[in-house]
């Protein structure tokens, strides 16, 4: 994985310290090519991985990446599903299980309509997970995606509920048929490896918050330090700026120092952040011998 | 170790689920849901022992208390049900579509001397009880007006019918979305003495209302402005705002940031200065032990389970005060359907409760 990983938040509307701000980039970012103009500030910055929700939207970025082949031969993918909201409210219109029938695909494949219709008959949760998951990725196709994750909201819905047998589902279906590794995000992490460790989920890629304010790191900023210390997995640090809560040189001096953080992932909208931001990392974390 | 089970399993009652299942005090002994479905899934691949018979429950399982997540409609005798039995009671909002079952339900929780909450999260968002602690240490002197608005994506196309989409079983915008702003300005400025102009309007919903808006009067000449509208789709999720203005400044509110002006008259709170100050999230909220959808949610379970360990009685969120919000609402609906008034006490011939365009007739 890069070093330095490029998020989807500020596109959509997400900004976790304002909802002015929030709609402001959502305003900006209406047209694609806006969106598209950051990332290619970031390419040539040398961040060549958009870690991104699977909203709607982002089947036109693919579009243009795919329409694109030589200007971003080495670009990569790092899908984070679902896109929650799209559920969420689904749920509120259809209930539970007409949410999840509605986003079965419907082409009428004979695959997709025994394994869902199947699945659903025999409350098995491995044939739906991975019709669901096919869904998602589809708008991907032809593209690099060599880590695709589960999204927080899930993932840790799934934790609270003890509802394990999905993570390994998850991670099965992933390797198996796009040949990714499987990643997991989550605002609980200590608790999400127990989980992982339980499962046989060797050396998992995990996303999570770390900065150096605690700032939704749920279990506790020691349990944090703890588990960087002395577990086995890969971590991906988001938030390290905790939603511009510190400022950007001591929050990235601090992740560069824990143990095991094999990638941070942040959002920006202007070249200079995104050109700040590297220059700090690479200034804290020089490049690790191959 | 506080035995608790979840009844309905909606959206809410499964994130209440995931986020009590998780709590290392609590030990979720079952749950309950009409639909076996969910139930079978769940119980397959995370072993809870599921019900889909509330009274067989109250029965059979062993519990100190209940998460009730059913549709509002539902709540009123569930709730009865489990107090007659001594348990304590976590609800979902809104208490009860009567407002005369809230207030005997409050009371026989009180005389059965349980732990009694209702599930109006706001009241556990950090800049809204930043709000809150300002307002009562006098920050911007006397308040004014509050204005309360909620806005979201729930409903956006005409679609069929639910509990969500009647109004009798405790759905529309009003239950759903305009309690928590109204729960808001119970907390900060108390009850109102009375209501006025209230619309009840349907966009797409045939059996319930899209859009509430109204004035809450309240003493000492205060009032309150209210604005919700749950088909909005130019907001990503449910965004609630409050702002309040005084005499000594404003504070403007949402759940990721707190806004506040301060005159040079103000008593300006530790922490605070003159004119404009901006606080947010990272400062205002407390750590939660686990986290899914937002630290308030997993904050007033929490709480919950806490003051039943602790056996505290003095809740945030009591069914006391949600019933205050419930007699809101029950003001707002009758208000509405008096429709307006015009000078001289005038009632007008046509309550425009029905407003839908004028090309509607070629919808129907």
């Amino acid at each position: 994985m890069d070093k330095l990983l490029f998020g989807d938040n500020q596109f959509f509307g997400v900004n976790h310290m304002s909802e002015e701000k929030a709609r402001s980039q959502a305003m900006r970012f209406q047209d694609i090519n806006t969106v598209i103009e950051v990332l290619d500030n970031a390419y040539d910055e040398g961040i060549k991985t958009f870690m991104c929700t699977t909203h709607e939207r982002i089947a036109l970025v693919c579009d243009h990446m795919r329409a694109n082949p030589e200007r971003y031969a080495d670009y990569q993918f790092f899908p984070c599903m679902p896109y929650a909201h799209k559920y969420a409210n689904a749920m509120t219109d259809h209930g539970l299980l007409g949410a999840i029938k509605h986003f079965l695909p419907d082409e009428g494949f004979i695959d997709s309509a025994v394994r869902g219709g199947m699945s659903l008959a025999k409350k098995d949760i491995e044939g739906i997970t991975t019709l669901l998951i096919d869904a998602e990725m589809k708008m991907f196709s032809g593209l690099q995606t060599p880590v695709i994750f589960l999204q927080n909201v899930v993932v840790d819905f799934l934790l609270g509920l003890g509802f394990n047998e999905a993570f390994r589902i998850f991670a099965n279906h992933v390797k198996t048929r796009y040949g990714a590794e499987p990643g997991f995000i989550t605002m609980n992490m200590p608790k999400l490896l127990d989980v992982l460790e339980s499962l046989g989920i060797d050396n998992p890629i995990v996303c999570a918050n770390i900065n150096k304010v605690g700032f939704r790191m749920s279990g506790g900023f020691e349990a944090y330090e703890r588990v960087l210390k002395e577990k086995k997995f890969r971590a991906i640090a988001m938030s390290v700026f905790a939603s511009g809560a510190i400022p950007p040189k001591e929050a990235i001096e601090w992740v560069c120092q824990q143990p095991n953080i094999e990638s941070i992932v942040f959002g920006a909208s202007s070249r200079g952040n995104i050109h700040s931001t590297r220059e700090l990392v690479d200034s804290y974390w020089p490049k690790k011998p191959v | 170790m506080v035995r608790v089970a979840v009844v309905g399993l909606g959206k809410m009652g499964l994130s209440h689920l995931a986020i009590i299942k998780a709590h290392p005090n609590v030990e979720v002994a079952a749950v309950c849901d009409a639909a076996g479905y969910v139930l079978d899934v769940l119980n397959k691949y995370t072993g809870v022992r599921t019900f889909t018979d509330y009274d067989a429950m109250l029965r059979d399982a062993e519990l100190d208390a209940v998460i009730i997540a059913t549709p509002s409609s539902m709540h009123g005798p569930m709730v009865r049900k489990a107090l007659d039995q001594g348990l304590h009671v976590f609800c979902e909002k809104p208490f009860s579509v009567d407002s005369q079952e809230a207030d005997e339900l409050a009371a026989l929780a009180v005389e059965k001397g349980v732990v009694n909450q209702v599930g109006y999260h706001y009241r556990f968002v950090g800049a809204f009880q930043e709000v809150k602690r300002l307002l009562e240490l006098g920050a911007i002197g006397e308040v004014s007006h509050v204005l309360a608005e909620a806005y979201g994506p729930v409903v956006m196309r005409p679609k069929g019918s639910s509990w969500r989409t009647q109004r009798t079983a405790g759905g529309g915008c009003l239950y759903d979305y305009a309690a928590h702003p109204l729960n808001l300005l119970n907390w900060y400025l108390g009850m109102p003495h009375g209501v006025g102009g209230s619309i009840l309007n349907s966009i797409f919903s045939k059996e319930t209302d899209d859009e509430v808006f109204g004035t809450l009067y309240f003493d000492g000449g205060k009032s309150a402005q209210i604005s919700v509208n749950w088909s909005d789709e130019s907001y990503r999720k449910m965004s609630t705002k409050i702002s309040i203005w005084g005499t000594t400044g404003r504070i403007i509110a949402d759940r990721q940031e707190i806004q506040v002006y301060l005159r040079d008259t103000a008593r300006i709170p530790d922490g605070y200065q003159l004119g404009w100050n901006v606080r947010n999230t990272t400062e205002l909220t407390d750590e939660v032990w686990f986290y899914v959808r937002g630290e308030e949610y997993s904050a007033q379970l929490d709480y919950f389970v806490n003051c039943i360990a602790e056996k505290r009685l003095e809740n945030v969120n009591s069914f006391t005060s949600a019933a205050e919000t419930d007699k809101v609402i029950a003001m707002m609906i009758a208000d509405a359907q008096k429709g307006a008034s015009v000078g001289n006490d005038q009632v007008l011939s046509v309550a425009p409760t029905k407003k839908r365009g004028i090309f509607s007739f070629l919808q129907s």
